[in-house]
């Protein structure tokens, strides 16, 4: 699902940050894959044993020409095939927006992922705000290049619903990183009033 | 002939010890017949053995002479830059145990008698069929097999072979197969092998001497293995309820659709080359395969497998359903075999990984390539 998300500064920026997160021959199932560049980067840089699941499957042969253990399929579909917390990382990068479901896609990762790598765009981000507010459109950016018509992001939410979700199904949020503009961003700001200064946010979660 | 293998020939060898089958029966000679395309590099770490589906030969690739029109039944797969590129690797192909095209099957002259086995040749299954192969690789002095890939019937081979032999094989493909039939696809067979049994022609399998042969059930049950390699779609494409050479129907019992003129070509020109008897005889094995009744599960007959699986199936495959396939990748999964699986969008049915070839040569090709590069990492 990562071929709808441009290949930007911003995405390799999240690739670092992912990367950063997930210690030496970890265990790693990528939901949504795309091309496999995140997982072949963590193969290299952290030797983990990883696999992906993919729907298109011009994605699928990306994955196995960079020599990636790849699985066709539909993460809407559930997590079936995978035991309880069989994974030490469960990755759901730039995806959850365009899932079906998102909320079983993240029951299901959390069941089967020891921890959670979830990161989305933040649709409550000051220039969101304001491209809706001034424009009337719906909003458009390089992290939501589509239009309305043609958007994978059927589901697109913001920091706060994310905390919001997370603590009504007893979520526990670990680490929460905010990027803007592609920069990691610490600032007072950011952390104080991160659905209004964040860009994306990627979130370390885990569930018992 | 570009991008061929070029003119190729079918090389026999005898296994002259017996071998002992899953029947518990000792049986020998077995003569193998084989071809191979490109080159055995001096490790003898690039072989790969490609296995044919149900009425296959040894003739994978090129031609076997200049006025030849028809190359061999992978050669959309097999030769210089395709996925099975003969520059890389040394490709082995051999007709299988109990078949018509060279390897020892009921057609062939009992030595003990001088006339040909008929039903005296010993029932034998997938993993028989393996065993004789094996004996082949080891006399080629292959160590390990780089990788092991079939089709349908070919499939089923190639998933045992990790089984039976957990440290001979770096990778296996398997392509639009199964752990085991579905009863409407042992359904089929069964229908087929009845139509050959009621030939009377078919004289309790002794016919080899005799001036008819059991031409006519061999022929419907070609036919009927023709309908199952289809599908719906298939067969609207292919043939529509379109007549064939006429405009209206002739109120006879003769041919009046396409369809029916299609079948009945195919299962004519089956009847020059197979033989009834290696029918019964494969298309028994194939029933029989069951890996999860032969171990107790799939996870248990996985377990020790040691090598990188690649499963292929086809969304209009009904003969043997991408169900099929995604609980072996699940199996594989849950065991943390490294495994990757595509599901191929085709409208071809079950025919699709004969047909298919584009994106099939772009999927194996990658998956090929990807283990060279990573034994480089490691």
């Amino acid at each position: 699902m990562n071929n709808h998300y441009k290949e930007s500064k911003g995405l390799h920026l999240n690739y670092s940050l992912i990367e950063e997160m997930i210690e030496e021959k970890a265990k790693v199932l990528d939901l949504g894959c795309g091309n496999g560049y995140l997982l072949k980067l963590l193969k290299d840089k952290k030797h983990i044993k990883g696999i992906g699941i993919e729907i298109s499957q011009n994605e699928v042969i990306q994955c196995l020409e960079k020599g990636l253990s790849v699985i066709q399929g539909d993460i809407d579909e559930g997590l079936k095939q995978f035991a309880d917390k069989s994974y030490d990382y469960v990755i759901l990068n730039q995806t959850l927006q365009s899932t079906y479901n998102p909320d079983y896609v993240l029951d299901e990762m959390l069941r089967v992922g020891k921890k959670c790598i979830v990161s989305f765009p933040n649709f409550a981000y000051w220039r969101v705000r304001l491209y809706y507010f001034f424009k009337g459109n719906m909003p458009k950016s390089k992290v939501l290049p589509f239009e309305w018509y043609n958007t994978p992001n059927i589901h697109l939410l913001t920091i706060k619903d994310f905390f919001e979700f997370a603590k009504a199904r007893k979520i526990k949020i670990s680490q929460a990183i905010y990027t803007t503009r592609a920069e990691k961003r610490t600032a007072f700001q950011y952390r104080l009033l991160s659905n209004f200064f964040a860009e994306e946010a990627i979130f370390v979660i885990s569930k018992d | 002939m570009q991008n061929s293998v070029g003119i190729v020939e079918t090389k026999y060898y005898t296994i002259e010890e017996k071998i002992k089958f899953e029947s518990g029966i000792e049986f020998g000679p077995i003569t193998v017949a084989y071809e191979t395309y490109g080159t055995l590099n001096e490790a003898k770490d690039n072989a790969i053995l490609v296995i044919h589906a149900l009425t296959g030969d040894a003739h994978a690739a090129g031609y076997h002479n200049e006025s030849d029109k028809k190359p061999g039944w992978w050669d959309t797969l097999i030769g210089p830059n395709k996925a099975f590129d003969t520059n890389k690797y040394f490709v082995i192909c051999t007709n299988i145990l109990g078949g018509c095209s060279g390897t020892t099957g009921p057609s062939s002259i009992n030595p003990e008698t001088g006339k040909p086995y008929g039903t005296k040749f010993p029932v034998f299954t997938i993993e028989d069929t393996i065993k004789v192969k094996k004996k082949l690789l080891d006399w080629l002095g292959i160590k390990k097999l780089y990788s092991v890939a079939g089709g349908s019937m070919g499939g089923m081979q190639a998933m045992q072979f990790p089984i039976t032999y957990p440290d001979y094989v770096n990778s296996v493909i398997l392509i639009a197969t199964t752990s085991r039939l579905s009863p409407q696809a042992i359904a089929f067979n069964a229908i087929g092998r009845n139509s050959i049994i009621s030939d009377p022609d078919w004289n309790n399998g002794d016919y080899y001497d005799k001036e008819n042969k059991p031409d006519r059930g061999l022929s419907n049950a070609r036919m009927i293995g023709h309908v199952t390699y289809l599908c719906e779609e298939a067969m609207y494409n292919k043939f529509g309820r379109r007549l064939q050479d006429k405009d209206h129907y002739d109120f006879h019992f003769d041919i009046d659709f396409q369809v029916e003129s299609y079948l009945q070509h195919q299962g004519q020109i089956f009847v020059d080359r197979f033989d009834a008897n290696s029918y019964l005889y494969i298309t028994k094995a194939v029933d029989y395969f069951d890996i999860e009744n032969k171990y107790g599960s799939l996870q248990n007959a996985f377990k020790e497998t040691n090598a990188k699986f690649l499963v292929i199936s086809f969304d209009t495959d009904w003969l043997f359903p991408s169900s099929q396939s995604k609980e072996i990748v699940n199996t594989l999964m849950k065991l943390d075999k490294d495994v990757s699986y595509c599901e191929i969008k085709s409208p071809c049915g079950h025919d699709a990984f004969l047909l298919e070839y584009d994106v099939q040569d772009k999927i194996i090709k990658s998956f090929l390539n990807d283990h060279i590069k990573g034994e480089e990492n490691e």
